[in-house]
């Protein structure tokens, strides 16, 4: 510390000093900071728009051959280069939607345990472990579903669900174990965390006032909970239903492993199956022949297409069920 | 251009400029805050504004350092002169604000630094780099803040969120007062704190309107009283009665000031 | 609560006690299946893992031994080109939404954008960039992937850095500004320099993402039996090798997928849970929570 002549406390003494050098403000350079940060900013619709644009470039000669006909074509012979996406389609929605079927009722299960009943501590470890589960690699679920599941769906759970349902036409055998009902188990698991957390969160965003206004009127827990959270956080919840409902169409490694990758359109769900993501994962870097490669990229882009409705949608859903208006919320006094 | 204009950077002592606002009118989207408000703030003096909250006070004072225009959607009309210098016709807005420090109503001290780092920040991110001259500064306007001696020993250990409020909150002064202002505007600077350390915030202000031009807003009456020469009453937004504090208190011209300080609304 | 003294029908409560139970007991249902893949995971990547996996080649099919060791490398080679790129326009982006667009109508659709782009199905930005890059310049490359990876990663490093932003109070926006701090360097030094350790961490989450990511990287990094160092050739990357050696005869092959997938677990393990430690903890005790 330099001295100063100054008595401790004098705090009317001027300073003895000459002006502080101070650099005169730039107005460049907060509008080329400005300018920065948009140009990133924007750089995410340019991504999004080299994503459409690539796909429909490289998709047209597909698109011109086949037209709409390509929604509705079950045949994928590159040999006789004739080429239809409803397999992957049948294959992608079915599975997806199988999965949802398993993992909502569960997942918002979870969701409400954790947020309502569950004791605080244990409340933060389940909480952490969604969190942790929703972040594990699609390809380490693969793994464990084709050295775990698969069997398992062989050995035991494929032969009982026959032996119980085989009167239907939804099992029956042959029965491998790489089916589309095990990627529909395997994408069940890798989206119930995502389900759960996001709703879990849904649901606390409910003012407490509304569960509180409830149960003053002398509710029971479980009326509080369905008529002052699960009514108001509706909206939202089905915004996550659809999240997972686009991670699961999208899912790709996790699914390859296990389905069976087999281009069929068949009601047993114990029978190999297909989806747009595994095609693209197992046929794409060999494709030959420019009309193969391109209904591939087809295929890509109907992936992509679904994906941004569906998310979208979704995202739309959730802010509605959560905005509080997050735009003018500086004072005003 | 009034030639006598002190260029920012000078010392405060003798120069510190007088406010001139005409016709100030200000927007938060579109609800009209501030109407029409027309005052004189003389130089080197403590002026009070005084009034219920959101009659347009903490509006005003945003305004005269052009922070009022970091809040989206907002809109500024009419004219603050700086000592003669027009501060939205003129310079840049971070020109101005280290013209016209400010201090909030609640203590904002940069959690990351330390004490020391606080007080020079306003320096450091300006460019200012030497190091004999930073520490001049911090310790003079520490010690400008009666904190001083209090933290001393624990300049650079000890982190700027890691004290008292009242603390806190005179080092928000010590580090506005480091960027060596001429004018310092308080807005509500004790509503936060405990009787003791708004006493001595107060002798802080009573010190230092030697040398700044001071504006304080207050819902407190009594400390308009005690620390202000001028006083100005707000209310929805327009200046109702600006006047000498002894006045306004004593016999104020205007009905609704004379409820407002006898207490028959607010 | 007490049955009795506020009257509520036995039916009621009864339903009560049913739903709880049906919530407990479906939260054991998911829990404890859950736990298990987890255990089961850990378990059998644990009894595989050993220091030859880390520094070794990977032998020919079908003989015993050998190790990962140029997988490793690849992946990190594609991190570090892939953050070079990712991690600069995610924080810029994320900077834009919560300071200089927040509440505006452009800030809205670069959100919405932010998290459509995370919703697309990271193997369709694979085939961009094999149609992009791999196709114009013939052969496949870390590039290649590494830029596919970057796509992924600015989504995740943008919404992260936004939220982590507006954590840090306004109150200090203010006072930066209201020092005379020109605005960049209010973002930079005071705001940015608050949620610092949050950010880092919303990298590390990125980076664990990224690190396991497997079908962009199928046509572009494409894989390498070999150690290349080079981002213009193709490089072997660690879920790469996982899926191949996954999907191949050999039971030796089978443990090292499994210790691959280990070392991918504990990555995530590790940057959830310090990801947790720094949202947990928040800026409370700062006096600057805001407006009152």
């Amino acid at each position: 510390m330099p001295s100063l002549d100054l008595t401790p406390g004098s705090a009317a003494a001027p300073s003895p000093r000459s002006p502080i050098p101070f650099v005169r403000s730039s107005r460049w350079a907060d509008l080329a900071f400005s300018a920065a940060i948009r140009t990133c900013a924007f750089s995410l619709f340019a991504i999004v728009l080299l994503l459409v644009a690539v796909l429909f470039a490289n998709a047209s000669l597909s698109l011109h051959s086949f037209g709409w006909s390509f929604l509705s074509r079950s045949s994928w012979d590159p040999v006789a280069r004739s080429f239809g996406s409803l397999p992957f389609l049948f294959g992608t929605l079915l599975s997806s939607l199988l999965a949802l079927l398993i993992a909502v009722p569960v997942s918002l299960g979870v969701a409400v345990f954790v947020l309502d009943i569950c004791p605080a501590p244990f409340r933060t470890f389940v909480a952490y472990l969604t969190e942790l589960l929703a972040a594990i690699p699609s390809i380490v679920y693969g793994l464990w579903g084709l050295f775990v599941l698969v069997p398992l769906m062989r050995r035991f759970a494929g032969p009982a669900l026959v032996r119980a349902f085989g009167w239907t036409d939804l099992f029956r055998e042959p029965n491998f174990g790489m089916s589309l009902l095990t990627a529909s188990f395997i994408l069940a698991i890798m989206i119930v965390p995502i389900i759960a957390s996001v709703s879990r969160d849904l649901m606390r965003a409910v003012p407490g006032d509304q569960r509180e206004a409830v149960l003053a009127l002398g509710a029971t827990r479980w009326e509080a909970l369905r008529l002052g959270v699960l009514r108001n956080a509706r909206l939202g919840i089905l915004g996550t239903v659809l999240l997972g409902l686009g991670r699961a169409l999208g899912e790709t490694m996790a699914v390859t492993m296990v389905i069976g990758n087999h281009p069929e359109i068949s009601a047993n769900l114990l029978a190999p199956s297909y989806t747009l993501a595994s095609v693209l994962a197992n046929e794409f870097a060999e494709a030959i022949g420019h009309l193969y490669l391109s209904s591939l990229v087809e295929i890509g882009l109907i992936l992509l297409l679904i994906s941004v409705l569906v998310n979208g949608l979704a995202r739309a859903l959730v802010w509605a069920a959560t905005r509080r208006g997050d735009g003018l919320q500086r004072r005003a006094s | 251009m009034v030639p006598s204009v002190p260029e920012p950077g000078s010392t405060p002592d003798t120069q510190a400029p007088d406010i001139q606002v005409e016709r100030l009118n200000a927007w938060y989207g579109s609800a009209h805050t501030l109407r029409d408000v027309t005052l004189h703030i003389p130089a080197r003096q403590a002026t009070a504004l005084i009034g219920p909250s959101g009659c347009g006070k903490s509006t005003f004072v945003r305004c005269l350092n052009r922070m009022h225009e970091t809040g989206a959607g907002t809109r500024v009309e009419g004219s603050v002169r700086l000592g003669g210098l027009d501060i939205y016709a003129a310079a840049q807005a971070a020109d101005i604000r280290r013209r016209v420090g400010m201090v909030f109503q609640r203590p904002n001290p940069f959690p990351t630094m330390s004490v020391y780092d606080n007080v020079a920040s306003g320096l450091r991110l300006n460019g200012v780099r030497r190091k004999r001259l930073l520490d001049e500064v911090v310790e003079h306007s520490l010690r400008q803040a009666a904190l001083w001696d209090e933290v001393k020993d624990s300049l650079r250990t000890r982190s700027g969120a890691n004290l008292s409020l009242g603390q806190q909150q005179r080092l928000c002064i010590a580090r506005a007062l480091a960027v060596e202002p001429e004018v310092l505007l308080l807005d509500e600077p004790a509503s936060a704190l405990d009787p003791i350390s708004t006493s001595k915030i107060e002798d802080l202000i009573y010190e230092l309107k030697t040398r700044y031009t001071i504006v304080l807003v207050t819902h407190n009456m009594q400390q308009a009283a005690r620390v202000a020469e001028r006083t100005g009453f707000f209310l929805d937004g327009a200046l109702v009665e600006f006047d000498e504090t002894k006045r306004i208190f004593t016999n104020p011209r205007d009905r609704l000031t004379e409820d407002y300080i006898t207490g028959r609304f607010g | 609560m007490n049955g009795r003294a506020t009257g509520i029908s036995r039916a009621r409560r009864f339903t009560d006690h049913i739903a709880t139970a049906v919530a407990v007991g479906r939260t054991a249902l998911v829990l404890v299946p859950l736990l298990l893949v987890l255990g089961y995971m850990l378990g059998k990547g644990a009894t595989s893992l050993n220091a030859a996996f880390f520094l070794h080649s990977p032998l020919p099919p079908g003989e015993t031994g050998g190790g990962m060791a140029p997988a490793i490398g690849g992946s990190v080679l594609l991190l570090i080109v892939a953050s070079a790129m990712g991690v600069p326009l995610g924080l810029g982006a994320g900077i834009y939404l919560a300071e200089h667009g927040r509440g505006t109508r452009t800030a809205h659709a670069v959100r919405f954008t932010a998290d459509v782009l995370n919703g697309i199905p990271s193997i369709v930005i694979g085939i961009v960039l094999y149609l992009v890059l791999v196709l114009r310049q013939h052969h496949f490359s870390a590039f290649a992937g590494s830029v596919a990876l970057a796509m992924i990663m600015v989504p995740i490093i943008t919404r992260t850095t936004e939220e982590m932003l507006l954590t840090v109070p306004d109150a200090l926006r203010d006072a930066a500004l209201g020092l005379g701090i020109p605005p960049w360097r209010t973002v930079l030094a005071i705001v940015l320099r608050t949620a610092a350790p949050g950010i880092v961490t919303g990298c590390m989450l990125a980076f664990a993402r990224i690190a396991g990511e497997t079908a962009p990287l199928l046509f572009t990094a494409f894989g390498n039996q070999f150690g290349s160092a080079d981002p213009r050739e193709p490089v072997a990357a660690l879920p790469l090798q996982i899926f191949t050696y996954a999907l191949s005869p050999y039971d030796d092959w089978h443990r090292q997928a499994w210790a691959g997938a280990l070392v991918l677990l504990l990555l995530i393990a590790a940057s959830v849970t310090t990801m947790r430690l720094f949202s947990g903890r928040g800026l409370r005790g700062f006096g600057a929570d805001g407006p009152s």
